[in-house]
């Protein structure tokens, strides 16, 4: 059915068509803290992982559609994998990642029908705070190198805001978790402010990983289960010793499993450039 | 679209597809020049030119397994080497020792450990034990047609096994032929030059159930005996500080154990040996 279309409107259709698909997900906060990089994801699933290992000290984090985020970073494991077989563990950088994702969701974004819809961070530790770097992408394969902290996701510029007024840098690790996850639970949906049953975003509803600078090769490693609860509780308990759980209902917590998403932050039946509540451009600028 | 889309910059289509999580078999299909054993080699034997090593033994011990392997490597009847490392770390949980033509083995080496490691980013999870030997007898497999022109790779292969049934000794060894054969061992077993001399030795010296240190002397011990007959096999050697390098697997993961520990594992068995001779002579 072919009828003519500017490629300014094309672009604009394509870009709000995207918008929409990544606001509608939860959100992701990756920080710099004092001795390297935590990634907080707010994750139902504990199998279905937005925050990845690409290599030695390169980590990987994503809102949006779970296939397209997955298909990237497997994309980016067999890059970084392929050069530092081909040349040296030490040739391998977030830049190059970074820049293979732009260039990829730049080609996918102006050559398909449709843009992923998919927000991306590479961040890179490294061997001292101020050689961290944190790369932003996004749909259309722009890259930004960030400072101090990125936010994705829905609601993106709300948890920013809020991450802005408790963010140091040079935190401690407990420090650093606390004002992630306050800035995340502002915005979610299962926290008493916005209608769920918890003050908080609770263990089993995040997904934390971080790049630690510390350790040799490797430093990509995921906090989970005791450790987790620990670091968590260790942040409440500083904040203020009133609201402190009974052990009773933390066991309760722990025990409950978590419902899980198939694909987190895509609702089943939306997505579909074919259907018409999702055809953002079409709405917006009436019938095409 | 799709004719466009293949001339794109970043990602090929390859690297986009999700099927697969074999570092291995994505590299043949993209850049299969950097796989060992898919380059033509030349049809006459070239056992000779290239430097060789020699002498791998494994046991397990009570809650884990142990490897060693001596510091020489031979090309002919010249010592090419005397402080190659032939036994590495192929993961957290396994560790990978190598007799043969060296300049492969270390190649396979690197795949492999990059083949474990990929498998584990991109599944979230690590791969069995099974599977890991499995792996590793296909890597050996490829790398025949350089095997029958002198250049065999014949790895040793162990592990901590963490599905392990309660019971059953979570140390676990694999030794594997030219083919690429892969076989279990039952408590110990060795590759290379010397094998012959340390199998002997760790027959009549190995019992089920040993305790962590009781192993590791017998695993230097057998070392010492392979070197003791085989011209290809070096021994500990006092002068230049080189010593075997010895991998222990148990609960914790894999560790090398120090040189200092293995020195004095070797001091004791000169000791132990040289005192037993003057004895005799008395």
């Amino acid at each position: 059915m072919p009828y003519y279309a500017s490629a300014e409107q094309v672009m604009r259709d394509r870009s709000e068509y995207a918008r929409k698909g990544i606001s509608r997900g939860r959100s992701v906060a990756v920080l710099t803290y004092a001795d390297g990089i935590l990634f907080i994801a707010e994750n139902p699933s504990s199998t279905l992982h937005k925050i990845g290992e690409i290599y030695d000290r390169i980590g990987f984090a994503a809102v949006g559609r779970y296939s397209e985020f997955e298909s990237l970073r497997v994309a980016g494991v067999r890059l970084a994998d392929v050069r530092g077989y081909s040349y040296n563990r030490r040739d391998v950088t977030g830049r190059v990642v970074a820049n293979a994702y732009a260039q990829t969701l730049g080609s996918i974004f102006t050559e398909q029908m449709k843009p992923f819809e998919v927000e991306l961070c590479v961040a890179d530790v490294g061997q001292t705070p101020e050689t961290d770097q944190l790369y932003r992408l996004t749909f259309d394969g722009s890259v930004f190198d960030e400072p101090d902290f990125v936010v994705m996701g829905g609601q993106a510029d709300v948890v920013t805001g809020h991450l802005r007024e408790s963010f140091r840098a040079g935190m401690g690790l407990a420090d650093a978790l606390a004002a992630g996850v306050k800035a995340l639970s502002a915005v979610s949906a299962s926290t008493q402010a916005n209608g769920g049953g918890h003050e908080q975003l609770p263990a089993e509803q995040l997904e934390v990983a971080v790049l630690d600078r510390r350790r040799p090769k490797r430093s990509f490693r995921r906090i989970t289960g005791a450790a987790l609860r620990g670091l968590l509780a260790a942040d409440q308990t500083a904040d203020d010793a009133v609201t402190g759980e009974s052990p009773a209902e933390a066991a309760a917590d722990t025990t409950e499993h978590a419902a899980s998403q198939p694909a987190p932050g895509t609702p089943p039946g939306l997505g579909d450039p074919a259907a018409p509540d999702t055809a953002g451009g079409a709405q917006a600028d009436g019938p095409a | 679209m799709s004719d466009q889309s293949t001339g794109r910059s970043g990602f090929t289509p390859a690297y986009l597809d999700r099927v697969g999580s074999s570092f291995t078999d994505f590299l043949g299909s993209t850049a299969p020049e950097l796989l060992p054993g898919r380059r033509p080699v030349p049809a006459v034997p070239m056992g000779d030119l290239a430097p060789h090593g020699t002498t791998i033994v494994a046991a397990t011990f009570d809650g884990g397994v142990l490897m060693g392997g001596d510091r020489r490597a031979t090309m002919g009847n010249l010592i090419s080497s005397r402080d190659i490392e032939k036994v590495y770390a192929a993961d957290s949980w396994s560790v990978i020792g190598i007799a043969g033509a060296a300049g492969i083995a270390i190649e396979m080496v690197r795949l492999y450990q990059v083949e474990l490691e990929h498998y584990e980013k991109i599944e979230g999870m690590t791969m069995s034990l099974d599977g890991k030997a499995n792996r590793l007898a296909a890597m050996i497999r490829g790398n025949l047609g350089a095997a029958l022109q002198g250049l065999a790779v014949v790895p040793l292969f162990a592990g901590y096994d963490l599905d392990a049934a309660e019971g059953v000794s979570p140390g676990r060894i694999f030794s594997y032929d030219v083919t690429g054969g892969n076989y279990e061992e039952r408590g110990y077993a060795s590759v290379g030059s010397g094998s012959l001399f340390a199998r002997g030795s760790l027959k009549k010296t190995w019992r089920p159930g040993l305790s962590a240190d009781a192993a590791t002397r017998t695993l230097v011990e057998a070392l010492y005996d392979a070197a003791d007959d085989d011209s290809a096999t070096g021994g500990p050697d006092a002068v230049r500080r080189l010593y075997p390098i010895l991998y222990r697997i148990d609960a914790e993961g894999a560790v090398r154990l120090p040189d200092a520990e293995v020195a004095a594992i070797s001091a004791a068995i000169t000791a132990d040996r040289s005192a037993g001779a003057e004895s005799r002579e008395v």
